[in-house]
């Protein structure tokens, strides 16, 4: 009853705001080319992303975005419980923003596609300035549809409802600081395990264990919610910094923070650096080690179920060139970012290690790389 | 239960500050940071999603290795000043 009220009041929201007339700008007409690597626990990923934004009429802009993953797996899970593997990810999104004074309408879908796995997304926002444009506020609604199927078996498949609320508030409070309040409510329902997942489990001798097959509840709820702040400094940088909790009915709890400088040089080179640290606990079900076969009846092994602190630390540098245009072009960036990603986990073990009782393994730490290289260019 | 609650009542509130904003929006209201003050946060490097393709990434990265999702940029907006 609550939360159909709730939507009732977001619905009366949206149709108020949609009416009420000021200024705002359609994004730029941009294209972005980017190259994309992560490479961590045996795992690369690399491959594409192109997105083309275009302009249609005064009040339309249009969006389209290829977004490819090449993967090439050996991870702790693959090595322990399953066989190495080659896999592709291909997601298309086609998106369409209508702009009516101050009021931005935007809807979008997105279609992904791998071998064992097909999902789809349809999303609807409205962005409305206030205040002479002091306040941005923004209100998101999406729904996905999933179907998991596994490589093993052609006539699995299971079906994954989704559907995601978002407010967002950004106010100008300074003409140097600009702040941001979002937050984000999320059901799941349908098969929210992965197939090819196992929990471990004790024998009965007490020295061995033994695997079966990963039981998840069918619904998940989450809420998180960020606020976050951007600062310009007195010479021409500036510094941004956030802090975000989650919570979930799976018993997950985090949260994070996060700082980061901007520091142009001349006039073409902009220098980036930043640092995250986020921390979780683990999901009620989770366990590394269960102490006998089908000990309760949702079963998880999945690290990122598990608790755990991660660490993540950016350097970027971006080239602004081509400014006084060039053929339809009216200027051209080139990025790059490299990201430094550290997980100790507290609960997930490294089961590489063999010579060792059950539960007595050293703990499982991630080391990952991230990698962008993007060209962008404006017309 | 409880930390369920208290994400209801966040998404109460904004719901009506913004109920209370699109109210006031629409009279007469006089900014005080003027439109010709905002010159800074027009500056790219106040842009919150500079490159959106590159901070979509990081988003699925982060979501991919992390129990946690939502609230991660996908949401909020600009200055209105670009």
């Amino acid at each position: 009853m609550r939360t159909r009220i709730f939507l009732t009041l977001l619905l009366a929201v949206i149709t108020f705001e949609a009416i009420t007339v000021n200024a705002a700008v359609l994004p730029e007409d941009r294209t972005d080319v980017l190259y994309h690597r992560y490479e961590g626990d045996n795992i690369t990923i690399e491959g594409p992303s192109v997105l083309v934004r275009k302009q249609v009429g005064k009040s339309f802009s249009v969006t389209g975005n290829w977004y490819a993953d090449l993967i090439t797996s050996a991870s702790i899970d693959v090595v322990t419980t399953a066989s190495p593997y080659e896999e592709e990810r291909n997601q298309y999104s086609l998106g369409v923003d209508y702009l009516r004074g101050s009021t931005m309408m935007s809807v979008g879908l997105t279609k992904s596609t791998e071998s064992d796995f097909d999902a789809e997304t349809w999303s609807l926002a409205i962005t409305q300035n206030l205040f002479g444009d002091l306040t941005t506020v923004t209100l998101a609604y999406s729904l996905g549809d999933d179907v998991v199927g596994m490589s093993t078996d052609e006539t699995f498949a299971r079906d994954v409802a989704r559907q995601v609320y978002g407010i967002g508030i950004s106010q100008i409070l300074t003409r140097n600081l600009i702040v941001n309040l979002n937050f984000e409510g999320i059901t799941d329902e349908g098969y929210l395990n992965n197939p090819y997942r196992s929990v471990r489990y004790l024998n009965e001798d007490g020295a061995s264990y033994s695997y079966q097959g990963e039981v998840y509840p069918n619904t998940r709820t989450s809420g998180a919610a960020a606020l976050s702040a951007r600062y310009y400094l007195p010479y021409r940088a500036a510094v941004h910094g956030e802090y975000r909790y989650f919570s979930d009915t799976w018993g997950i709890q985090a949260d994070s923070w996060q700082v980061g400088y901007v520091h142009p040089w001349r006039d073409n080179l902009t220098f980036n650096v930043g640092y995250r640290h986020y921390q979780q606990t683990k999901a009620t079900f989770y366990q590394d080690l269960f102490p006998r076969v089908d000990f309760q009846n949702f079963l998880a092994r999945d690290k990122e179920l598990a608790t755990f602190t991660s660490r993540l630390i950016r350097t970027g540098v971006a080239w602004d060139f081509g400014e006084e245009g060039f053929g339809i072009f009216s200027k051209a960036r080139l990025s790059f970012f490299w990201d430094k990603m550290l997980i100790d986990y507290e609960d997930f073990r490294d089961l590489r290690v063999t010579d060792v009782a059950p539960g007595e393994e050293p703990m499982f730490q991630l080391d990952a790389d991230v990698i962008q290289v993007l060209f962008s260019v404006w017309y | 239960m409880k930390t369920g609650n208290i994400f209801y009542r966040l998404a109460r509130t904004m719901l009506g500050l913004v109920c209370v904003s699109a109210l006031v929006g629409c009279s007469n209201f006089e900014p005080w940071v003027k439109p010709y003050e905002r010159d800074r946060l027009a500056d790219p490097i106040m842009f919150l999603d500079h490159d959106p393709v590159s901070t979509s990434y990081m988003h699925h990265v982060l979501e991919s290795r992390e129990g946690s999702r939502g609230a991660m940029g996908a949401v909020g907006g600009g200055c209105g000043c670009n």
